[in-house]
């Protein structure tokens, strides 16, 4: 433990808490994006197009399954080179886009499982009271899908925090960039990668018993059993 | 925009960095699974001491990034303690499959909990011991929920090995940066190219996570 | 006089600040057949779930087979019971659930003989052999390798009973077995233990809301009311001479 400089955590804290404003910020901006975009996917599978929903379903997948860390210099390096529509990003704004892009898939799926959680039997009720489809939407439907669907989407919050750190590849000075670069300046990666890791932690392990403790409570409101929700959803 | 002459240049190229991401991969996963077993039962353990380790553990994985901690294990480990970590190889091995045995040892964890409590009890009636009650009635319930989950995990692990070209593996990524680096102009088919790469490594796991979901719902008893 | 197979000396259970079971005393000969019936939430399950180990007694003895269940020996003083010495006890006991809770990853014949493969050691000829045989007893020879979630619940309940009957066990456990199934499939698990108290010298101990079969098969009737055995003796002094009226009007709604 003998490298460890008491100093050099005085030196290094303060320039690092200044990059905390740019990732909480970040990690709103990509959040909610995902959160609009999640819902743009949403429509998109309903379209009344077979091959089209097909296709859709397909590029879902695909920025599902290939690594955000890609995507991120996609946008950053590749889409200004595409020809007649490409343009320059700046690294905010890709980083808004790439890991908006790939979280808003998971967010459509949570969207969809929230209404897919409603019973059969409230549609039907609905429909035997005769309300009208906006009725039955922002009375019966809405009203059940959205409550369960909150932990969850309060998880992929704390996973987009976690994410956000990717951004630094393409030079966005969030925290984990700062202390990067006053390691490679100083020659000293230890104290600055742990106050960056001390600093995840103290934000992210608080929000997630506060989401635990969310999910317990509307499980029991809606007399559900205890998911898995709590272990899932981690993306690299 | 993307020409069939530059595909042809480049797809040798990345196809080089093919085997460190899969040997990555593959070491990430075993170590994964394994952590995520030894920390899942560890925390069901009547040991407190094992119990709360395990848990300090798990809690720190899951409450950090996983580009902190690769970064922590290469950069930071070494100064602290003077060792390396044998190579960048390992270091990267390592810090995933940290990350996520702490998230699949919650799914263990889970699954081994979700199995109905009156399995154990019909078990026991039977009189098997608890070892018997685990490996013949409890465990192979619990895994088939566990496989799914895990199927989607190898997925994950897959995106999380493109984090290794940042500390110098040559992964496909690696090779696809060092192409762009020298052309500029060849960033678009580059990095779909390395999307495309990623995409078909990754449809072998997709069909066999949809697998395991349908041998999943045969054969478990919860609630 | 026979030994009991069974005593209950004074068994209290609490689960918190709740007293379910206030001293409960007891005695079963072998081959007896026993009915415990009772309103709901009066501690009929608890009984026969602490004899079968899966909930450990406030205070009080369990003696199985002259052997203290809950308690053992040690540097001459009695301790709390251990796995081990569970395990040796309560050998001699089977036990059928209201659920159920058949192994739903094992065919009806894996689920049969793993027991009696894995904790008795049996060879396997024999054991299928046992295990066929007992399965055509409860009427599902053409289900054997069938897995339970194929089954109707009067089916899986025979196959419960089939699974706890390969295990030769001396005192046999019922628990609502008939609680959880449709009305139509319940006379063709009754017909079952009807069977078997019939043929097999084991004690039986029923807890059941069929009261009708009850006092149909029952040597011995207990009426279980706010955890302690409020009347107990034939089927026939406890419904036609008990004076007992918690007990008749107990009877009375069942009847009607």
């Amino acid at each position: 433990m003998s490298n460890w400089s008491w100093e050099v955590v005085a030196e290094a804290f303060p320039k690092i808490i200044d990059g905390l404003g740019i990732t909480l910020g970040l990690t709103l901006a990509c959040y909610g994006f995902a959160l609009a975009f999640g819902f743009i996917w949403l429509f998109m599978r309903k379209i009344p197009i077979r091959p089209l929903r097909w296709l859709i379903t397909w590029v879902m997948e695909f920025i599902r399954s290939t690594p955000p860390l890609v995507q991120l210099f996609f946008i950053y390096f590749a889409w200004p080179m595409v020809p007649v529509i490409g343009f320059t990003l700046n690294g905010f704004t890709s980083a808004i886009l790439g890991l908006g892009i790939h979280f808003s898939t998971y967010i459509a799926e949570v969207y969809r499982s929230g209404i897919e959680g409603v019973g059969k039997g409230q549609w039907e009720a609905a429909k035997s009271l005769n309300f009208s489809k906006r009725q039955k939407w922002t009375k019966i439907i809405l009203p059940q899908a959205i409550p369960p669907t909150i932990p969850m989407l309060g998880n992929y919050f704390i996973i987009m925090f976690k994410e956000v750190p990717l951004a630094s590849t393409i030079g966005v000075a969030g925290i984990l960039h700062i202390a990067n670069s006053y390691g490679a300046e100083n020659w000293t990666y230890l104290e600055p990668l742990t106050i960056v890791a001390i600093l995840f932690l103290a934000l992210s392990y608080p929000s997630a018993i506060i989401i635990n403790r969310l999910e317990k409570k509307w499980n029991r409101r809606f007399d559900k059993k205890e998911a898995l929700t709590r272990s899932k959803g981690a993306t690299a | 925009m993307v020409h069939i002459n530059a595909i042809i240049e480049i797809f040798p190229d990345l196809a080089k960095g093919l085997t460190i991401t899969i040997t990555v991969l593959i070491g990430a996963a075993f170590f994964g699974y394994l952590f995520a077993f030894i920390a899942g039962l560890c925390r069901m353990s009547s040991n407190v001491f094992l119990r709360k380790f395990t848990g300090f553990y798990v809690e720190i994985f899951r409450g950090t990034s996983l580009i902190v901690q690769l970064f922590w294990l290469y950069y930071a480990i070494p100064m602290l303690f003077g060792i390396e970590l044998g190579s960048n190889w390992w270091a990267g091995v390592i810090a995933i499959a940290l990350n996520y045995g702490a998230y699949m040892s919650e799914i263990v964890r889970g699954s081994i909990l979700a199995v109905a409590n009156g399995q154990s009890e019909a078990a026991t009636a039977l009189n098997m011991s608890r070892f018997q009650r685990m490996r013949l009635v409890i465990f192979p319930q619990a895994i088939r929920m566990m496989l799914p989950e895990f199927g989607n995990y190898s997925i994950q692990m897959l995106k999380a090995t493109s984090l290794v070209s940042l500390i110098g593996m040559e992964d496909i990524l690696y090779h696809g940066n060092i192409i762009r680096s020298t052309n500029l102009s060849q960033a678009p088919t580059v990095y779909l190219l390395v999307l495309l790469f990623y995409f078909i490594l990754a449809l072998p796991l997709i069909f066999l996570t949809r697998k395991m979901e349908a041998f999943s719902k045969k054969g478990v008893a919860s609630g | 006089m026979i030994e009991p197979i069974v005593s209950f000396h004074d068994v209290h259970k609490s689960f918190g600040d709740v007293k379910v079971l206030k001293g409960i005393d007891l005695d079963i000969r072998p081959a007896e057949k026993v009915a415990i019936i009772g309103p709901s939430g009066s501690g009929k399950t608890t009984i026969i779930r602490m004899l079968m180990t899966l909930e450990e007694p406030t205070s009080g003895d369990i003696i199985v087979n002259g052997t203290n269940l809950w308690k053992m020996e040690k540097k001459g003083k009695l301790v709390r019971a251990n796995e081990k010495h569970l395990r040796a006890v309560r050998g001699d006991i089977g036990m059928v659930f209201q659920h159920f809770n058949l192994f739903p990853h094992m065919t009806i014949l894996e689920n049969c003989m793993t027991a009696p493969l894995h904790v008795k050691k049996e060879g396997k000829e024999a054991v299928k052999q046992r295990s066929l045989e007992m399965l055509e007893r409860v009427g599902l020879s053409d289900k054997v390798d069938q897995y339970p979630s194929q089954l109707s619940g009067g089916q899986k309940q025979r196959v419960a009973m089939a699974r706890a009957l390969v295990m030769r066990p001396k005192i046999m456990l019922f628990d609502e077995v008939t609680s959880a199934l449709d009305p139509e499939l319940v006379a063709e698990v009754l017909q079952v233990i009807r069977d078997i108290a019939k043929n097999d010298d084991m004690a039986m101990i029923l807890v059941t809301h069929e009261m009708d079969f009850a006092l149909d098969i029952a040597d011995k009737v207990l009426f279980l009311d706010e955890g302690v055995i409020a009347e107990q003796g034939t089927a026939r002094e406890v419904i036609e001479h008990s004076n007992n009226e918690r007990l008749q009007e107990f009877l009375h709604r069942f009847r009607a």
